[in-house]
């Protein structure tokens, strides 16, 4: 039995990787990967400490996340898609027409 | 409970009817006179006073009934305050059932006159509007007169002298506007100033007196005043005693007063016939009457009464034998006459005073009437004559013109004829006047009566009441007796003068020679008056037996001693009366007064200039009274006032203060740099931090991201903390 806390390092090692990656990348698409990242870092912690207390609510819960994902997925594709239709680029730095 | 009282009381329920009559009267003329023809106003306001003579000779039947005890009718509650009780009460007694008689008597016949004599007044004026103005304000003299005769309190009393006195003003100002013969000036409106405020100081006497009687008796009812007379300080009863007669000198014009009674003659005359002659006048007198307990009780100020009286008499008779204007004279008459009552009065000589004034009504009105039916045929005739120029060339008119200007030119003090216009004629100018026995004999016979009774022959009514109060005078002052005997004297002068100089000669104008005689609405009740001024005498003659106005009277003012006849007294009297008639026909009568002549009497000098002038007195109140008093106005007006108040204080002071105050402290300090700062700062301030704040605004993605993660950190950082 692998202990809990591999899979917490584990997790904070992929979430961290994901928060780096929205701060420092600046394609849309690879943040969105990173948050992708982020969203998976989370679900690994769920399960890991669903597993430990033995209760199946922590599964349950990761499933509704990878739905949300997933729409979220959706949403964000299609306007990531928009954005390129309109600015000819992905790159969110270019993407600051609202700024005070 | 009104049932049984009426039973018991005869007709007293119809004290408060004396009063009810006439103010109904009043109403229905104000409310519906405008609609009324001038004879249907005349006649509802000459009903309103003949209902009201009606119930005052049910109240004297009623009275003599009761054996002269005094009754009273308590119509409503009035004033309840502390331990002043009052109640709206009538008296009826001998002595208020014989001013009503007099007052709605001698008033009834007035308004029948005046129906008459307005008619053609109004026309003469060309306001026929004022017909009905006219007659409303008559009867509510009439209610005043009543409330003022039949009051149970000194309260109840003051209301009515105020009333009276406010008649007075509205009516001797009647014309307001315009002088005798309609043309524009305010005379008339200065003549009813005068009398309104010549009384003021006389009410405020009043007033005086009543206060110093509810403070020394602690009630103002008659009867609870007169019970305790003798219980109380003797120098306050001089003092309310002394205030009670600046009143009466005020209403009853006497020294020091008097002087606005001759210029109320202003008013149309049956006004000063009923008001200025026969009763308004006469309150005084009334007055120290029902005050006899208080007066009695100090002889000192009964004798100040008495002499104020007798002067007043002989001071005014001396005045009335220099005027010219016929009304005038009558007016000093009056005022002489007044001061024979008061001089009996004061004497303690209530009856005769009392019966003087009964009488005086009578021949006082009578004359006063007359001399309006004198001046309206005067103005018949002028009219007549004006007319007839018409037809005439512009040249012709002139020159007559000018003569008026002349004849008018005589006497600079009277109003009328001093008023400087071109075309001057004074209707009431005895110097105008001349031959009118012949055209108006009616006039002229009635005229004759009143002057025989007003000069004291007998056996007219004028002769048995002086002799009365002579008689009194007599036995009580040798001063006041001799006073009032030159007094009479003086009367039947300037009464034979005003004969001469009226009705005898040959006419002095052309509107003289064509005056025409009065209608019959006019001559009848002169008609009922001259009789009584010849039959007046008979309410009390000095024989035994015949003393009933005394008997009447002394129910109410106690007993009072019943004089013979002293024959010396009234030999001298009546001699002194002829002889001065028989002057004053030596002297205006033997050879009349010719056109634009100079009165005879002139070669007396400076005697007759003062006579002429009225001793001046009122030039001597205009420089001691009446020039400071205008002088202080002025100042207070121009100097405290306007530029003491206004332009300083006002303007310089409050309105300086004021926008020192709201431009600087105001303006600049609290709204400039206090709330508009106030405003602007936060509005400055929001404005600065929002443009901070707008900073963070980048519109870079990651940065909103890194501040995001910052915060989570943040927050988690302070939850393991905690």
């Amino acid at each position: 039995m692998i202990p809990v806390d591999y899979y917490i390092i584990l997790s904070a090692i992929l979430f961290t990787i994901g928060v780096l990656g929205v701060l420092i990348r600046r394609n849309a698409l690879i943040i969105f990967m990173s948050i992708e990242l982020m969203l998976n870092a989370a679900n690994l912690a769920i399960v890991a400490f669903g597993s430990v207390i033995q209760n199946f609510s922590g599964q349950i819960f990761v499933f509704f996340v990878i739905a949300v994902a997933a729409a979220e997925v959706a949403v964000g594709l299609a306007l990531i898609v928009e954005i390129f239709r309109t600015k000819k680029t992905i790159d969110v730095d270019q993407m600051s027409s609202m700024k005070g | 409970m009104l049932f049984s009282e009426s039973v018991n009381t005869g007709f007293l329920f119809l004290a408060p009817w004396l009063v009810f009559f006439p103010v109904i009267g009043l109403l229905i003329n104000a409310a519906f006179g405008h609609k009324f023809s001038e004879r249907t106003i005349g006649a509802v306001a000459s009903v309103a006073s003949g209902a009201a003579f009606a119930a005052s000779v049910l109240l004297a039947v009623t009275v003599s009934g009761a054996h002269g005890e005094a009754m009273r009718w308590r119509l409503a509650e009035w004033i309840h305050v502390g331990s002043l009780n009052l109640d709206w009460t009538f008296r009826v007694d001998s002595l208020s059932t014989t001013m009503m008689l007099v007052v709605s008597g001698v008033g009834t016949l007035i308004h029948i006159y005046a129906i008459g004599y307005m008619h053609e007044d109004v026309r003469f004026k060309s306001d026929p509007g004022r017909f009905r103005r006219f007659f409303v304000y008559l009867n509510l003299f009439i209610a005043a007169m009543m409330i003022l005769v039949s009051g149970d309190s000194y309260l109840m009393l003051f209301i009515g002298w105020e009333g009276v006195g406010l008649c007075s003003y509205l009516l001797v100002g009647f014309w307001y506007e315009l002088d005798l013969l309609g043309r524009p000036s305010w005379a008339n409106s200065n003549a009813g100033n005068k009398a309104f405020i010549a009384n003021r100081v006389g009410d405020w006497g009043f007033l005086i007196a009543s206060f110093l009687i509810f403070y020394t008796f602690g009630s103002l009812q008659f009867d609870a005043v007169f019970a305790k007379v003798h219980e109380v300080n003797e120098g306050l009863i001089v003092a309310i005693t002394l205030f009670l007669l600046i009143g009466v000198t005020g209403k009853s014009a006497q020294i020091p007063l008097y002087v606005w009674l001759p210029d109320a003659m202003a008013g149309p005359t049956p006004v000063s016939a009923l008001i200025h002659a026969a009763t308004m006048v006469t309150a005084g007198v009334y007055l120290i009457t029902r005050s006899a307990p208080l007066y009695s009780a100090v002889p000192e100020a009964q004798h100040i009464v008495s002499l104020v009286g007798a002067v007043t008499a002989l001071f005014a008779a001396t005045i009335a034998t220099g005027q010219y204007d016929i009304k005038k004279v009558l007016a000093y008459s009056t005022i002489s006459q007044l001061g024979f009552m008061v001089a009996a009065v004061g004497m303690g000589a209530y009856v005769a005073g009392m019966f003087h004034l009964i009488t005086h009504a009578f021949f006082k009105a009578l004359l006063f009437l007359s001399a309006g039916s004198v001046i309206l045929g005067m103005e018949r005739g002028h009219h007549h004559a004006e007319h007839a120029h018409h037809h005439e060339e512009a040249k012709g008119k002139r020159k007559i013109g000018k003569k008026k200007v002349e004849s008018g030119g005589h006497d600079a003090h009277d109003d009328h004829a001093s008023t400087g216009h071109g075309e001057v004629f004074d209707p009431g100018d005895m110097r105008n006047m001349g031959g009118l026995r012949k055209t108006m004999p009616v006039t002229f016979w009635v005229y004759i009566i009143g002057m025989v009774a007003l000069s004291g022959l007998p056996p007219f009514a004028g002769f048995w009441s002086k002799d009365e109060i002579l008689l009194d005078a007599s036995r009580h002052s040798q001063v006041v007796y001799w006073l009032l005997t030159i007094a009479a004297f003086f009367t039947a002068f300037y009464m034979g003068r005003q004969i001469w100089m009226v009705f005898f000669g040959e006419a002095r104008h052309e509107a003289a020679e064509h005056a025409e005689e009065s209608p019959r609405v006019i001559t009848v009740p002169l008609m009922i008056l001259a009789g009584l001024s010849v039959l007046g005498g008979l309410l009390n003659l000095p024989f035994d037996g015949f003393h009933n106005l005394g008997h009447w009277l002394e129910h109410t003012i106690g007993e009072v001693e019943a004089l013979g006849l002293n024959l010396q007294v009234a030999g001298i009297s009546t001699v002194l009366a002829a002889l001065a008639i028989l002057i004053s026909w030596f002297i205006y009568g033997r050879k009349p007064m010719a056109k634009n002549q100079n009165d005879p009497l002139e070669s007396l000098g400076i005697l007759f200039k003062g006579m002429n002038g009225k001793w001046y007195i009122d030039e001597l109140y205009g420089f001691l009274v009446v020039t400071p008093y205008k002088t202080i106005s002025h100042f207070l007006a121009e100097v405290i006032d306007w530029r003491f108040w206004h332009d300083w204080f006002h303007e310089k002071v409050l309105m300086a203060t004021y926008n020192w105050v709201s431009e600087i402290g105001l303006n600049l300090y609290a709204d400039q740099k206090g709330i508009d700062a106030f405003a602007n700062g936060l509005g400055a301030w929001s404005q600065n931090l929002s443009a901070a704040l707008r900073k963070v605004q980048n519109g870079f993605v990651r940065s909103y991201a890194l501040s995001i993660l910052l915060g989570v950190v943040l927050i988690l950082g302070y939850l393991l903390i905690k």
